[in-house]
């Protein structure tokens, strides 16, 4: 897609992230939420992450792995202990990579 | 403009700034590869330029790419993309009580600027809506430097798209630094038995159309918080 086809779809794209971001924020109007779905809100940052984090680490091309030898678990056991450690979000980000890496490239894991 | 400026002087400007250095790493890579990403799907520079600065949310452009490549109807581009954002929609909901009293441009850009990581950290620091001037300098001190640790590294990736080595797994830093934040949010055994579930069933509802999955995942893990809540209120 090129020219101004493309100039379309992202100006579109753009407008669909305000429209979604403000949704709830861009009207003065009262928003009366039941109390239920206010308390049960509270999962919802973890969820939203566990919904992105998950399928990273297990799936391949829309499929779940059928093989241990894949870097990205063990980069995952890498990080997790180290965040369990040391309680540091460096640390864990760059203790996986480290794991991640070189059995990606070495092993072609 | 003056209460940006007072948000600055702030000291809780500072410490969302520092919240979200911890993590941006993480964001970076991920930035870097959605640049190279959308160079390699035929969009070329300027167009690459043009959608990071303006659609500024990286899920949405990268499920948009490939559409955007084979050329598919815009309306299914545009479907994608509002499915995929859904869950900013739910965001949206609790973040409310926090920008009500901004004027409306003030609100546009704070929802803006709400990408998952800033949501994320506000809500963690501030669980609750409280003392306005602090949290909203913390909230523009970690969203700036969300955008800052996102545009940078993206310009970089779109700029030297074609010798930046994928291969290499760097995206995945991205993914390790929203699972350290994950492991940092999960604070009981209802958050992480709540999270197991969510990440279950973005597994499981993996195959729906539109990336719904991530929608129907957030909802799983709602609705076994809520029936963890009531089971441990009914014990006590």
């Amino acid at each position: 897609m090129t020219g101004w086809l493309a100039i379309v779809a992202i100006t579109g794209l753009a407008l669909i992230t305000v429209a979604t971001r403000c949704f709830f924020i861009a009207t003065e109007r009262e928003l009366p939420m039941p109390a239920w779905l206010r308390r049960g809100l509270r999962y919802a940052p973890l969820a939203a992450l566990a919904a992105v984090v998950v399928p990273e680490i297990v799936m391949t091309q829309d499929h779940l792995i059928h093989t241990w030898r894949d870097a990205r678990l063990f980069a995952v056991v890498a990080a997790t202990a180290w965040f369990f450690w040391r309680r540091t979000m460096l640390g864990t980000i760059v203790s996986g990579m480290v794991v991640l890496v070189p059995l990606k490239l070495w092993l072609g894991w | 403009m003056h209460s940006f400026r007072a948000a600055i002087a702030d000291p809780q400007f500072r410490r969302g700034v520092k919240d979200m250095a911890e993590v941006s790493p993480g964001v970076a890579a991920w930035a870097l590869v959605t640049g190279v990403a959308m160079v390699k799907a035929g969009l070329g520079v300027p167009l690459a330029l043009f959608m990071s600065f303006t659609v500024y949310a990286g899920s949405a452009q990268l499920a948009a790419l490939p559409l955007m490549a084979v050329g598919a109807p815009l309306w299914v581009i545009w479907a994608t993309a509002v499915c995929v954002n859904l869950r900013f929609v739910i965001f949206s909901a609790q973040l409310r009580p926090y920008f009500q009293h901004l004027p409306l441009r003030w609100r546009l850009a704070a929802g803006y600027l709400t990408a998952d990581l800033t949501y994320v950290l506000f809500l963690k620091r501030h669980p609750a809506p409280g003392d306005r001037d602090a949290q909203m300098a913390y909230f523009w001190g970690n969203a700036t430097f969300n955008w800052l640790s996102w545009q940078v590294p993206s310009v970089v990736g779109i700029l030297l798209a074609n010798v930046i080595p994928t291969h290499w797994g760097l995206g995945f830093a991205g993914v390790l630094a929203l699972l350290g934040l994950g492991y940092s949010l999960t604070s009981d055994r209802a958050t992480a038995i709540s999270a197991l579930v969510a990440g279950t069933a973005a597994v499981a509802a993996f195959a729906l159309p539109f990336r719904l999955h991530i929608v129907v995942a957030i909802a799983a893990g709602v609705c076994v918080g809520l029936l963890m809540d009531r089971t441990a209120k009914a014990a006590s």
